[in-house]
């Protein structure tokens, strides 16, 4: 089947390269750690972008989603010492069920209204992890979440952390690609297209958006819960409305409903500011400008770049596409 | 209760937009394997009618029956899961998806593989996905879009993209099938082809097909009754030739020329 | 709860809500001609008060001078950002032009702090700062002033878009493009001056609240996150939605504080204005978008 062959070419080149990732980098920890970030982001961007890309639907809450499971497995194994898989378990479990309850009444809103609602989940979220101290700290964070251990290995190196980050990613982009090309897809497209036309073709679309933002809360919980045990320190400034506009960044800067462009879009954006740390006071403003200039000269993100790229250089060596 | 060959019945159906009266106290029953046409002057309420009957938009009063059971406050996706599905006067194609994918997306409901399922591509997965390509496949076939199958459902040209709807409500393999006015945009011939198409929708199909159109001639052609509305009610309906020669009708259709 | 505290949350309610009102209106100029959110509105409120400040530090022309130049400033500042940022790509689709003006917000925040830090700034009162005392509320000069300008800024605005066609035209042109053409107005013109009218507008908003809650380079993230809660509450497109929705938040955030805590007020605004979405979900003053078939 040479249709499997050319979806598994790609795949197949992106494990290569995160293996070899770290010994490019000459297992620069420094580097390595930055990697393991933009990682845990492209996995929420991954599932933000089945929301936003595939079925057209906007959440500025992914922020708080995120927050959720990262506190929830905070306070579970840092403040009642619960083992490591009750935690986490709990963490997704609970982003997914609050992202139901959300999502059931929310998600009747269209566009800039469905954004401002989930602005406001978002938001009254943050505000409850800055003020319910006695749980989660307070705006100064949460300290001492134990480090992660899976079946007796403890993942306390940055490299064994990438790797486990990385190994996530491969699966949240796996399941996301087998998604896209399933009824389920097909009926998040169509909806984006016309929810007219999807619903007189027997599509619920109210039950089809509800999952697919329960199943990117899934994503935003896992990625809360590798943060959390990666940092082992987590504040409420990390999960608030400008992370939500960055993970929508993310999104479109990779270029919307491209999954493999959304993982650019996440890593571009967080090793980007690393460089420019460099420029000092320069950091906001070339920030900020890099981020208008990408969006006017590549509208179809990343992806729509490379692609166009790679289609220039097939035809400059007169090869068929 | 409505005797068991009619499959649409609805009774005293009115709708209003702001002052519109858009339906007024409309009957209109559609017989088991008839092809039943629906005429009117512009802005008769046509579409209206059968929006309401496909559930995208509530009545004021009335009732809708469909395969005997009563439809009013049943959703709109649960009537097409039940067996009736439409097509758009405006195209509503899903213009960035390929017309495979289209026609796929048609036989929604009678793909059967949990979410699972897709995330982990399980041997069912595969099974089914082939079944519901077939499907599709099928039905390009049908209406001769088969060699367009790859191609991205906005490059076909409108007469196409018509056909493609087409193509797309029979993947869901309806009961019932609403057609609001197939033969808009297209030539002579292509109309001719429709035509047929509709027959053999009828004949081989056993589909019950309600038609809304203007093209009079393919009207007195496929249909088997018509109903014709104007201003909103139901001015008269029977046999075709009955209808050519209601008084009313063509009152009714000489004063929209006159206008 | 007594009169005075109840006149006196209306007070400071209605004070900071007409500064959302100002906020969200400008959010609405840019969306009724381009159907996009600008998410640099809260920058030029941020703008205008913090170039007041400079200009009174840097000239010393007296206050109202440096007001009117922080607010023609600002008002160029609009004028560079349509020109240079969303006039090359207009044809982009809403959600790519969004994000440029997420670029841009960035940006003029990155260029106040390079130029004038992360300090706090304060603007002197318009007219002192000694309270007038009302049945038992306390109210500040300067509510009175934000209070009035507003109010006159509202005004000015209602009879530009009713008044004259260039407004007329400027609020149908997201919906009706092209009846907009039809009248002769050309889309690019009335997309620059919906920049720059916001940039004034929001300027005037931060210029009145700057004496009352001082200034900083990262105050526009706040107030315009407000101003678009504002005007997603009233119904997006229509000013007078928008103004109203910023009194309502200004007062819901007064009322939370006073009532409850002033921890949890911006939560409980936002749990009504949730409320209020899935009650209507085009906002309290918006039209419901029927999709025909
Ligand atoms: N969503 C709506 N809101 C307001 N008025 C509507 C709406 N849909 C239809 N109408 C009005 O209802 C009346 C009937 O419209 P309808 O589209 O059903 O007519 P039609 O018979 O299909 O006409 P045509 O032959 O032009 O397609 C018209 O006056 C139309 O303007
Ligand atoms: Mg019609």
């Amino acid at each position: 089947m040479s249709s499997t062959l050319r979806q598994l070419t790609p795949v197949a080149a992106f494990f290569l390269l995160v293996l070899a990732t770290p010994f490019l980098l000459r297992h620069d920890y420094y580097y390595l750690s930055i990697l393991t970030m933009a990682g845990i982001f492209a996995i929420i961007v991954l599932g933000l972008n089945l929301l936003l890309g595939f079925a057209g639907q906007i959440s500025l809450g992914h922020g708080a989603l995120f927050g959720i499971a990262a506190y929830t497995t905070a306070v579970l194994t840092g403040t009642y010492g619960l083992p490591l898989a009750v935690g986490a378990v709990s963490g997704v479990g609970l982003t997914a069920l609050v992202a139901m309850l959300i999502g059931m009444p929310v998600l009747k809103l269209k566009g800039y209204y469905l954004a401002m609602a989930t602005l406001g989940f978002g938001l009254i979220v943050y505000i409850f992890f800055n003020e319910a101290i006695g749980l989660t700290g307070g705006p100064s964070g949460f300290v001492g979440i134990p480090v992660l251990e899976v079946f007796g290995f403890v993942f306390d190196s940055d490299l064994s952390y990438f790797y486990l980050v990385w190994s996530m990613v491969a699966v949240a982009l796996l399941t996301s690609l087998n998604l896209i090309h399933s009824k389920y897809g097909r009926a998040l497209m169509a909806l984006h297209i016309s929810e007219t036309a999807a619903q007189s073709m027997g599509i619920n679309i109210a039950r089809h958006k509800l999952f697919v933002f329960v199943l990117s809360s899934v994503y935003a919980g896992i990625a809360g819960v590798l943060y959390a045990h990666y940092l082992n320190f987590v504040a409420p400034s990390s999960f608030g409305f400008h992370f939500s506009v960055q993970l929508i960044t993310m999104v479109v800067l990779g270029g919307m409903a491209s999954l493999w462009g959304g993982i650019a879009g996440a890593v571009f954006l967080t090793v980007m500011p690393e460089f420019l740390r460099f420029y000092e006071n320069l950091e906001v403003i070339i920030y900020g400008l890099i981020l208008i200039l990408c969006m006017m000269f590549l509208p179809k993100g990343l992806a729509g770049g490379v692609c166009k790229l790679l289609s220039n250089v097939r035809r400059r060596f007169g090869r068929e596409p | 209760m409505s005797p068991d060959n009619v499959a649409l019945h609805c009774r005293n159906l009115s709708v209003r937009f702001g002052g519109v009266m858009a339906l007024c106290d409309v009957d209109f029953r559609v017989v088991q394997g008839t092809i039943t046409a629906l005429i009117g002057p512009n802005g008769a309420g046509k579409t209206t009618l059968l929006n309401v009957v496909s559930g995208l938009v509530e009545c004021c009063s009335g009732t809708v029956g469909l395969l005997g059971q009563d439809m009013t406050r049943v959703p709109a996706w649960a009537r097409a899961q039940a067996g009736v599905v439409r097509t758009f006067q405006n195209l509503e194609v899903f213009t960035t998806m390929s017309v495979l994918e289209n026609v796929m997306t048609g036989a929604h409901r009678d793909v059967r593989y949990g979410v699972l399922g897709a995330l982990f591509k399980t041997p069912r997965y595969f099974l089914e996905e082939r079944r519901c390509r077939a499907l599709a496949e099928e039905k390009l076939e049908f209406v001769g879009l088969f060699a367009e199958r790859s191609l991205p459902a906005w490059e076909l040209p409108y007469g196409r993209q018509r056909l493609l709807e087409l193509a797309r409500a029979l993947a869901a393999q309806p009961q019932i099938l609403l057609l609001d006015e197939p033969a808009a945009g297209l030539n002579t011939r292509e109309t001719q082809a429709l035509a047929g198409l509709i027959r053999r929708i009828r004949d081989e199909l056993n589909i019950t097909v309600a038609i809304v159109e203007h093209d009079m001639e393919l009207i007195m052609r496929i249909s088997d009754a018509v109903t014709v509305l104007h201003f909103g009610q139901v001015i008269a309906s029977g046999a075709p030739f009955e209808i050519q020669k209601n008084p009313e009708v063509i009152a009714a259709y000489l004063g929209e020329d006159a206008r | 709860m007594d009169l005075a505290s109840l006149l006196q949350f209306l007070a400071s309610g209605l004070t900071v809500g007409s500064t959302y009102g100002l906020a969200a209106l400008g959010f609405t100029i840019i969306f009724n001609t381009t159907g996009i959110i600008n998410f640099a509105q809260g920058e030029f409120v941020m703008l205008g008060g913090i170039l007041a400040v400079v200009f009174m530090h840097w000239l010393d022309p007296g206050l109202p001078a440096a007001i009117l130049l922080a607010v023609v400033a600002t008002t160029l500042v609009g004028l560079l950002m349509e020109r240079l940022t969303i006039r090359p790509v207009r044809n982009a689709s809403a959600i790519n032009l969004i994000i440029v003006t997420i670029g841009v917000s960035i940006t003029i925040r990155g260029l106040v702090m390079l130029f004038w830090g992360k300090d706090t700034y304060v603007l002197p009162a318009f007219s002192g700062m000694a309270p007038i005392h009302l049945l038992g509320a306390t109210i500040i000069p300067q509510s009175l002033w934000i209070l009035g300008i507003a109010v006159v800024v509202l005004a000015l605005l209602k009879g530009f878009f009713s008044r004259t066609i260039f407004g007329r035209a400027m609020l149908a042109c997201s919906f009706e493009p092209r009846a907009a053409r039809l009248v002769g107005i050309s889309v690019e013109r009335m997309v620059m001056a919906s920049f720059m009218l916001s940039a004034f507008v929001g300027a005037v908003g931060g210029v009145i609240l700057t004496p009352l809650t001082m200034t900083s380079y990262d105050v526009g993230v706040l107030l315009g996150m407000k101003g678009f809660a504002a005007c997603i509450l009233g119904g997006l497109g229509n000013p007078f939605g928008a103004a109203a929705g910023g009194l309502i938040l200004g007062i819901l955030e007064a009322f939370g504080a006073g009532l409850v805590s002033s921890a949890y007020k911006d939560a409980i605004a936002f749990v009504v204005i949730l409320g209020i979405l899935l009650w209507k979900p085009s906002g309290l003053f918006g039209v419901p978008d029927t999709e025909r078939v």
